[in-house]
């Protein structure tokens, strides 16, 4: 039997498909984050407390209305894109005109706020949230044991990819947005709601954040601080995929995902590490990103 | 007229008072944890509510000693820990530093309390070198250490059958030194280590390492880390089928915070070592519902009930000696023995590691338990001598011949 690096090729096969299961949650919250900061230059800094409060927001939905998860695989992310479109109509639209740093300022700030808030009221050590019942159990592949919901999150990120993608390049929504993005204020001479368009964006991108919550409930344990501790590492995937590009965010989410899997298998201790260096190199060899314009 | 009066005797009376004021000892005591991070529910606010706790139960005042107790997150990190330390000892008074989990900082304000002479009484730390190569007369190690974890819970698992074993060790100076002492008691009991991986801390997601730990065939993995990496790992592992593929898991510092956190459902068949639990007896239940009560109905675990129990006696050893001097005190400390409603009676070893029996416990499955909170039964009790790293093994500068 040949070997690989010194890794049997069953169990490379294993840790190949365990990258691409994380790399579809970096590839939804590095979607959002492309798509806010594409169409409304925000660098949204509270993506990670939207993507607790999904998390949050499932949990409470069982626990205190009895919805179950398939039910808040809908109604979260709803509920979390309509406190987006509040925080955009009360603070982010003020500070529309200045600078984009000040955006990121003021969403850093709201994250804090929002994590403190959920780590008073429900401590920070988590809270449990079992397995749909219907994806309990998995399937033997051979060279690894897949779990069905693994194998749910990988296929419902990726429709969900997809179906965002269709919407902004190929419709003509989509169209509007990215002639509002590129020309404000000729855009409103034609007739359409700019500022609608913006705020609903805005909250479409939490809600993304929302959905990618709810999908991590039942993997890692719901605490206030799972969002923190993950946007750091989706900011580095926009960033080497290139800040607003979307296709960029899918494609280096799902890489970045396998990449940091194999640094698992042969050199564990870097795992937390490697995606950073990669994006020193790429910013050195492309600054605006893989698959961003040059400004 | 009569103003004037009232002030006078006032005065009169104040400047005889005095006197008795100077006699009155004064202490600060601060008590340094993570309050935000990953082990801020079982330290955290909680190990500030049990120190004030065992000012009142002994009656402080009442005794001529004015206690104050500081707070402040060190966020798990040396630097930050070292720096509020300092300033503690330098500028603000504070006399002793209570609790202080997360091993990499509790050694740091280890080496720091003996350069400023002062009295460190750790109950959140787990490195066993606190009491070993880095101890010094101004620490007590309270609680439990990396040591008394391996022998519970390792010694229990091979004993089971479990002899081949596979480390997920949290990379840093906690997991190194309980994967050190757990790798000793298994080789010393006759099983093999079949290998390690060290995990970046924290974590979030522990499949691939996990994988790794199935492909080894290894009977048991360990679980050499604590608080959320341990949460998430379990939750893992049971969702990649490899606890219901046979192989087992050794949670080697399982919390009782975490095991609310988990749940029953996930969390049932665990065998964990703790040295407090307060269901077992009706003086640590009547001390936990006092304490749910100030905590938001949240029961104690073994480090906050470890910090009132270090502060109790931390008093009764200024009440004996009459004196705060560091080294007066801790020689009363080790003089006298241990004994309240939480741990029962036990001792202080003259390398500072505080002797009381532990527990090994099983977690109860979701049917047998009444309520929250209910968690645990008891498998077997560990006396205090064999729990222990005997002195003779010590490495202990303090009590080398």
């Amino acid at each position: 039997m040949f070997e690989l690096l010194g890794i049997p090729p069953q169990a490379l096969f294993g840790q190949v498909l365990l990258g691409l299961i994380n790399g579809s949650f970096y590839a939804i919250l590095s979607l959002g984050l492309a798509v806010i900061f594409g169409l409304l230059n925000i660098i949204n800094f509270s993506h990670g407390a939207q993507y607790m409060m999904g998390a949050f927001v499932a949990w409470m939905c069982l626990n205190y209305l009895g919805i179950n998860y398939w039910a808040a695989l809908l109604i979260a992310p709803l509920i979390v894109g309509a406190t987006g479109i509040a925080i955009e109509r009360l603070l982010l639209k003020r500070i529309a005109h200045v600078d984009h740093l000040y955006g990121l300022l003021l969403t850093f700030g709201l994250a804090l706020i929002i994590q403190g808030l959920f780590r008073n009221s429900y401590g920070s050590s988590g809270l449990p949230y079992q397995i749909p019942a219907e994806l309990r159990g998995g399937q033997n592949l051979g060279f690894m044991f897949l779990p069905y919901y693994r194998g749910w999150v990988v296929v419902a990120s990726l429709v969900v990819c997809l179906a965002t993608w269709f919407l902004i390049e190929k419709t003509k929504l989509g169209a509007y947005l990215r002639a509002a993005t590129e020309n404000p204020t000729l855009t409103q001479a034609f007739g359409i709601n700019v500022p609608l368009l913006v705020t609903l964006t805005y909250g479409f991108g939490v809600a993304l954040a929302g959905f990618a919550g709810v999908l991590a409930a039942p993997i890692y344990s719901v605490n206030p601080n799972m969002g923190a501790d993950l946007i750091i590492v989706v900011f580095a995937v926009v960033v080497i995929g290139g800040m607003g590009s979307i296709l960029g965010a899918i494609v280096t989410g799902f890489s970045l995902g396998l990449i940091e899997g194999l640094t698992k298998v042969f050199y564990p201790e870097g795992s937390a590490t490697v995606i950073f260096i990669i994006m020193v190199l790429v910013l050195l060899v492309r600054p605006a990103g893989l698959f961003g314009r040059a400004a | 007229m009569k103003l004037k009066t009232l002030l006078t005797t006032t005065a009169f009376a104040a400047l005889m008072a005095a006197p008795a004021l100077a006699q009155q000892i004064s202490v600060k005591a601060g008590v340094l944890n993570d309050r935000s991070g990953l082990y801020a529910d079982l330290s955290g606010e909680g190990s500030v509510i049990a120190a004030k706790m065992a000012v009142e139960d002994f009656k402080a005042t009442e005794k001529g000693i004015k206690v104050e107790i500081v707070s402040a997150d060190h966020q798990n990190k040396p630097d930050v820990g070292s720096t509020i330390a300092r300033t503690w000892y330098d500028q603000d008074g504070v006399d002793l530093i209570l609790d202080v989990p997360t091993s990499s900082v509790a050694l740091a304000v280890n080496q720091i309390t003996k350069e400023k002479n002062k009295i460190h009484i750790n109950s959140g730390a787990a490195s066993s070198d606190l009491t070993g190569k880095a101890c010094s007369p101004n620490t007590v190690h309270w609680t439990y250490d990396t040591y008394a974890l391996a022998q519970g819970t390792g010694g229990a698992m091979v004993k089971a059958g479990g002899d081949s074993w596979f480390f997920l060790t949290a990379d840093y100076a906690f997991g190194h030194a309980l994967e050190r002492d757990a790798s000793a008691v298994v080789t010393k009991n006759g099983g093999k280590v079949l290998g390690v991986v060290r995990t970046p801390f924290p974590g979030t997601d522990f499949s691939s390492f996990l994988l790794q730990a199935q492909a080894s065939k290894a009977k048991v993995i360990g679980l050499a880390n604590a608080g959320g990496d341990t949460i998430n790992s379990i939750k893992q592992a049971g969702e990649f089928g490899i606890t219901a593929g046979g192989q087992k898991l050794a949670g080697l510092l399982v919390f009782l915070s975490d095991v609310h956190s988990l749940g029953l459902a996930t969390a049932q068949g665990l065998v964990l070592t703790e040295s407090f639990y307060w269901d077992t007896n009706d003086q640590t239940r009547g001390w936990s519902d006092r304490f749910a009560k100030a905590n938001g109905g949240k029961k104690p675990t073994m480090v906050q009930a470890g910090v009132y129990s270090g502060m109790l006696h931390y008093l009764k050893a200024v009440e004996a000696a009459k004196s705060k001097d560091s080294a007066v005190v801790m020689a009363k400390m080790k003089e006298l023995p241990t004994d309240d409603p939480l741990f029962g009676k036990g001792s202080v070893r003259a390398d500072g590691r505080k002797l009381h029996d532990m527990y090994l416990f099983e977690v109860k499955k979701p049917a047998e338990s009444k309520g929250p909170w209910d968690y645990y039964k008891q498998v077997s009790v560990l006396p205090a001598e064999q729990a222990f790293r005997p002195l003779a093994e010590s490495e202990c500068p303090l009590v080398k011949k």
